[in-house]
């Protein structure tokens, strides 16, 4: 089994196998990970660009982490520093970027569909970090791998998205992704932040948290935006915090053992409780760890087996 | 000049008239004469073999974005009609929202101006408010007088109720329609439908209540005030069910659909393909059957193509950054005989109706007629041709359109208005 694709752009109609292949091929860059000497030269000579036209400080440096333990050469290109200030069209950028003759693109933007633009454009392996809400893949490959790692298996398991769903490409990849691996999904947040059609994607919606704990394995709480444009879907950030807020009062009147995740960065006191940010229950900076491992897996697959 | 069109067939629903394989003369742009000719008649005539070919009054389309003055760079009034005269129109109405807007009886005057030795006759639409910023009417009655044939914001809905009234009780005076984009603002600045493709696509949606809320209150307007009202681009299922409502009651209410909203559905925009972004966006299969069924029943009474050039540059970008429009001049009567035509949800005559008589009523515009004596201002159609549609065959100054390749069945063959033709890529003098 190989992966068939050129470019991961996200997880959608991605099949169980090639997930199965990159979480298993992390496996092994995972425990690259843990040695005193955490480089390998797997991709020595290969030149990867980190394009981020959108604020990022982790996936960034998972990325830029990875590539250098991969032994790419790798650039960091992003808008404050680039030419796009001086009103050059993304294509140009691309097209210039392109003719340093680069191999791989990874490639983070507000813009939806803006990795698949970018596979039409440039020649390159496109790897999507995130393209407005549309899908951030390497985050639920990690999401995923971190279940795997603590509970042995996806399928059969019960995982509930919390937070903004509306406005998460994490929510809609850990959908696709955790489907395709025979988990059974659900989200849980205000009925203005669960987009409309959600339901058409066989996934269950849930308003009240209580019940959320109680049904699932596995909560992925979702940060929530604090400015003000994401205000405009729920009344105060107390409301939030007081009705879907997890708490370890919460987690012990449900009496329940369950995995709680974050792809950060985390707001305490709003989505979660410092105590439960820190308590027994979560793996969030064990999937930091993870996301290295997983984006090693990614470049790794796509830069040598195509 | 002297010019016969042999054996061709004659199509006019308002004129009755439906002959087969007859021959008709015009001397020096005027029609002479039905029927067969004498001998002693065709003497001296230039002709045509029209076989196979239907002679119907000049469509009219009344809904084009002809960009001047303001962005020259993407269409002109001559460009524009050219390609209204290559896709078979000798009649259009060009949208006020340049830039500078049509709001004032120089920018009609430059455009008519500018159309003036052409086959194809322009009729500008003058902005409904000043700069079209929903502030201040616009000044209506010299607009009239300079030549302009309705109003419009369009672009962008009316701003607010109060104004909508005033626009619509001003223009009552001239008995000229209100042509309305509806859009609720604060539910727009979308980029696409909003329904499962959007959720999976990620693009931020335009759900199909931000036009069924304008459509609602602009009926109601009309009803109180006793406005023309006519709804520009429909597209969604509720809004259609509004006007055909409307419509049994009695009140002046009109629409339009495009053909890519009858071809179309959200469906096609999984490659992110930027000539597919418009304004209204392209719906669910449900609006697009609404659509199809308004049209057989009438309660659409035109189509139109909202033909709206944008340049290279503007639309080779990410999704949502790309400017709302595709150009639709060239591929409107193929899409319209394909689609509706040969799928058999409307006759011949119904699709005359749509693309040259309605429109030009709604406009109060004199509908050409076939009699002795008149100016001939015709559209030939071959309905049964098959073509590929070629992008860079358009007489367009942009190429900003999805149906590259699209293998359509019928075009208009020529057209013939003002002593001229345009017939097989050329212009030629009758």
């Amino acid at each position: 089994m190989a992966l068939i694709s050129k470019h991961l752009i996200g997880l959608q109609g991605v099949p169980r196998e090639d997930i199965q292949l990159i979480l298993d091929t992390a496996v092994t860059f995972r425990e690259v990970l843990e040695r005193p000497i955490k480089k390998v030269p797997t991709l020595q000579g290969k030149t990867i660009v980190n394009l981020f036209y959108e604020n990022s400080t982790r996936t960034r440096i998972s990325f830029e982490l990875a590539e250098k333990r991969l032994s790419a050469d790798s650039i960091n290109f992003s808008t404050s520093t680039s030419s796009v200030t001086k009103g050059e069209s993304f294509k140009d950028t691309i097209r210039n970027i392109e003719a340093m003759k680069v191999d791989m693109v990874v490639v983070r933007h507000a813009a939806a569909g803006t990795p698949f633009y970018l596979t039409k454009i440039c020649n390159a392996n496109i790897i999507n970090a995130g393209d407005g809400i549309h899908e951030h893949p390497t985050q639920a490959l990690l999401d995923m791998y971190s279940i795997r790692e603590k509970l042995g298996k996806i399928a059969g398991l019960k995982v509930c998205i919390v937070g903004d769903i509306a406005h998460s490409r994490v929510a809609f990849s850990n959908i696709y992704g955790l489907q395709s691996m025979g988990a059974e999904v659900s989200v849980c947040g205000p009925s203005t932040m669960i987009p409309r059609f959600i339901q058409d994607l066989g996934v269950k919606v849930i308003y009240n948290i209580d019940e959320a704990i109680q049904e699932n394995d596995v909560l992925n709480i979702l940060r929530i935006q604090l400015e003000r444009k994401a205000r405009e879907y729920f009344p105060s950030i107390r409301e939030y915090a007081k009705y879907f807020g997890i708490t370890s009062e919460r987690l012990e009147k449900n009496g329940k053992d369950i995995l709680l995740m974050h792809p950060g960065p985390i707001n305490r006191g709003v989505e979660i409780s410092s105590e439960v940010a820190d308590g027994k229950h979560q793996i969030i900076l064990n999937q930091v760890t993870n996301g290295v491992a997983i984006r090693m897996a990614v470049l790794y697959l796509l830069g040598t087996l195509n | 000049m002297k010019v016969i069109f042999r054996q061709v067939n004659l199509l006019h629903p308002l004129e009755n008239i439906d002959t087969k394989e007859t021959d008709i003369m015009l001397i020096d742009g005027r029609i002479s004469k039905i029927g067969k000719l004498t001998l002693e008649e065709s003497k001296g005539a230039r002709g045509y073999d029209f076989r196979n070919k239907t002679i119907v009054p000049g469509f009219f389309d009344m809904h084009v974005h002809l960009r001047e003055p303001g962005r020259e760079d993407e269409e002109t009034v001559n460009s524009g009609c050219n390609s209204a005269a290559a896709g078979g129109f000798t009649g259009i109405a060009c949208m006020p929202n340049t830039e500078p807007a049509i709001d004032s009886a120089e920018i009609i005057s430059l455009i008519k101006r500018k159309s003036f030795e052409h086959l194809v006759d322009v009729f500008p639409i003058g902005a409904a408010t000043l700069g079209r910023k929903g502030d201040v009417i616009s000044p209506m009655a010299e607009l009239k007088d300079a030549g302009a044939v309705g109003f419009s914001d369009d672009g962008v809905a009316i701003k607010s109720a109060s104004i909508l009234r005033r626009a619509m009780e001003y223009s009552l005076m001239y008995n000229l329609p209100i042509i309305e984009h509806c859009e609720e603002e604060s539910l727009g600045g979308g980029a696409m439908n909003e329904g499962i493709n959007s959720t999976i696509l990620g693009l931020p949606p335009i759900p199909s209540v931000s036009e069924d809320i304008i459509v609602s209150r602009d009926i109601l307007m009309a009803e109180y005030t006793g406005g023309k009202l006519h709804i520009a681009h429909i597209s969604t299922k509720k809004s259609i069910e509004m006007v055909r409502e409307a419509k049994t009651r009695g009140l002046r209410v009109t629409a339009e659909a495009t053909p890519h909203h009858f071809t179309l559905t959200d469906d096609y925009l999984k490659t992110y393909d930027t000539n597919l972004k418009m304004n209204p966006p392209l719906r669910s299969q449900n609006d697009l059957d609404a659509v199809i069924e308004g049209l057989k029943d009438g309660t659409i009474d035109c189509i139109a193509s909202d033909h709206a050039p944008h340049s290279p540059e503007e639309k080779e970008s990410e999704f949502e950054y790309a400017p709302n429009g595709i150009i639709g001049l060239e591929t409107e009567v193929g899409l319209t005989l394909s689609e509706l035509y040969h799928k058999k949800h409307l006759s011949l005559a119904q699709i005359i109706d749509k693309l040259s008589i309605n429109p030009r009523k709604i406009l109060n515009i004199p509908i050409p007629s076939f009699k002795a004596g008149e100016i001939a201002n015709f559209t030939v159609l071959n309905p049964d041709e098959i073509w590929t549609v070629d992008i860079s065959k358009f007489k367009s100054k942009s190429n900003n359109s999805p149906f590259g390749k699209k293998l359509i069945n019928g075009r208009a063959a020529a057209v013939i208005n003002k002593s001229k033709m345009y017939y097989e890529g050329e212009d030629v003098l009758l």
